[in-house]
């Protein structure tokens, strides 16, 4: 008996997008005269955490910079990305839940 | 549906015919003299290169000329000028043959008039692989090829492309019939969808409403409902990124509703009717493969919900003694409109003895307060999805729509004594600062009023929202067109 098939040809329906991998800069070796971006998302209690990372960061040396998203709800906006990026060496996102 | 690749007809006499049908068999030998009388006349023949026999044919055999040239009807006789159509007639009408033609006494034997039969380009058996043949260029995805020994249900759950439910494989000729449902062009942006933030084009919703199970019909509606969730207004993507059990609520308006299908009465948010369950998992299965929204990824849902595969419904207009939703949010009546809200799933709200409306509130109210969190105030949103039973006690005391929503705002107005943290035992609460102030449970207009569901049973439903306003979503309303 003969078989026949028949390939099925379907139609992408994803973003059809390759990932990117992106390199990781290097770790510095000490935080000393960077400058350490701080983004508060905008969740509750948050800044109880991020306000204890700022008191031991610049015990360490760090140049600490706070920044705040307007709510947590939404991504950051494209201007307080740029901001952080062109201010700082090193950023610490923080979620709390 | 004419492109540049579209065959130009001969100048002259275009004839096109088939031997299946009887009323061309029947006008063979008026084809055979206008041919052997005029050397301008051309014959197409779309089943038979030996028909009309004694007659120089042309075999449309892959019906480039019959699709591209719309005929819909055999016999149908064209006149062609400069290349261009100028006049046609379809079937047997003598009058008309003779007008066309320009010939006088044709088929005289003949009755004068004779209906025609259905042109091969427009069978229902091969119109959906002719639409692919000469239509498929303006598709744009990528094709995806399954191998021979491959099943393709399981390729598709291996490829990431399912919510956890097999879909129907998004074959060229399923999108094409899809596109049918709506006049806009498949390469049309609708949105940019997050989390990815990536253009949605309508070919690529139309392939995820195929593998939803949707019908062309449906189409329109999940274009709107993907207009109405990707914007910032809505934001879909704190919907989908956030830990609450939320994910967009689709309540459509409108006589579209009805046309579609679409269920507004028993089993109002069950199971069992095919645009309900396929137009919102449609919209959920286009934030997935298009935004890339994957549960475990950005949508970090505790719990998320059942509705979150699909909760769609449509409001029971006909039944209801008030306003529709869509309408009381500034839609025209008679107008098709979805409005998108972002919601958990439904509870039941149970009381069989009020036959008043002021104890019916005092119920409603009761109830609502404890959404979230009995000590959780102006945070969030929330459908009230009034059952018929229930409405009909209002509808009989005169009740509108906004004197129910007045009437439960006003009982939900709550001393901040009994909110503040800490209070009756409940860590959870507001700030002690709003001791002594009375807050209101609602924001105003956070109560969203619907009527559905079966004609029996002293019961409603309410579906709880999440963040609201611009902190987190208002929700949205949208036309739709086709």
């Amino acid at each position: 008996m003969t078989e026949t098939t028949n390939t099925t040809v379907l139609l992408d329906p994803t973003n059809e997008r390759r990932v990117a991998t992106m390199e990781r800069v290097g770790r510095p070796e000490s935080l000393r005269g960077l400058t350490v971006g701080l983004l508060d998302i905008s969740k509750a209690r948050g800044d109880v955490f991020i306000d204890r990372l700022e008191e031991r960061l610049s015990e360490m040396g760090a140049d600490v910079r706070r920044y705040k998203k307007p709510t947590f709800t939404k991504p950051a906006p494209v201007d307080l990305r740029h901001e952080i990026a062109t201010q700082c060496q090193v950023v610490i996102e923080a979620l709390a839940d | 549906m004419n492109d540049v690749s579209a065959p130009v007809l001969p100048d002259g006499l275009v004839i096109v015919v088939k031997r299946e049908c009887e009323t061309c068999r029947m006008v063979a030998p008026v084809v055979e003299r206008l041919a052997s009388e005029r050397d301008d006349v051309t014959v197409y023949v779309q089943d038979d290169p030996n028909f009309p026999e004694g007659v120089d044919v042309v075999h449309d055999a892959d019906l480039a000329v019959s699709w591209h040239h719309e005929v819909e009807t055999v016999p149908t006789v064209i006149r062609v000028v400069g290349g261009v159509e100028v006049e046609r007639t379809v079937g047997w009408v003598r009058d008309e043959w003779e007008r066309v033609t320009a010939t006088t006494g044709l088929g005289p034997d003949l009755p004068s008039f004779r209906p025609g039969c259905g042109s091969m380009s427009v069978d229902p058996d091969l119109v959906d692989r002719l639409r692919v043949r000469f239509g498929g260029s303006v598709l744009g995805a990528r094709r995806v090829e399954v191998a021979d020994l491959e099943d393709e249900f399981e390729a598709m759950f291996d490829r990431g492309w399912t919510d956890g439910l097999p879909v129907v494989p998004p074959t060229g000729e399923r999108v094409m019939r899809m596109l049918t449902g709506t006049t806009r062009a498949p390469s049309d942006v609708i949105a940019v969808v997050p989390p990815d933030l990536v253009e949605v084009s309508v070919e690529k919703i139309a392939i995820n409403a195929v593998m939803a199970g949707c019908r062309p019909e449906y189409l329109p509606w999940v274009i709107a409902g993907i207009e109405a969730v990707c914007n910032d207004t809505f934001n879909i993507h704190g919907v989908l990124a956030t830990t609450m059990p939320v994910g967009p609520v689709i309540v459509c308006n409108g006589p579209g509703t009805r046309a579609i299908g679409m269920n507004s009465g028993m089993n109002v948010f069950g199971q069992g009717n095919r645009a309900n369950l396929t137009i919102g998992r449609a919209i959920q299965l286009v934030i997935r493969n298009v935004g890339g929204g994957r549960p475990g990824e950005v949508d970090r849902a505790t719990h998320g919900n059942p509705g979150k595969i699909s909760f769609c419904f449509a409001e029971d207009e006909i039944g209801s003694p008030w306003t529709s939703l869509a309408v009381s949010r500034g839609i025209d009546p008679d107008t098709d409109a979805l409005t998108v809200f972002p919601g958990e799933g439904p509870r039941c709200v149970v009381d069989q003895l009020a036959r008043d409306p002021e104890s019916l509130t005092n119920t409603f109210a009761a109830c609502l307060r404890t959404l979230h969190n009995p000590k959780s105030v102006l945070a969030f949103d929330v459908i009230v999805v009034m059952g018929p039973e229930h409405a009909r006690v209002y509808a009989d005391a005169g009740w509108d729509r906004e004197r129910v929503l007045e009437e439960l705002h006003a009982r939900l107005q709550i001393p901040g004594d009994d909110l503040v943290r800490g209070a009756h035992g409940i860590a959870e609460g507001v700030p002690e600062r709003l001791r002594g102030i009375t807050l209101p449970k609602f924001r105003p207009g956070g109560i969203l009023l619907v009527h559905a569901g079966g004609g029996a049973g002293l019961f409603s439903a309410i579906i709880g929202g999440w963040a609201n306003g611009e902190v987190g979503s208002h929700p949205v309303t949208k036309i739709v067109t086709k």
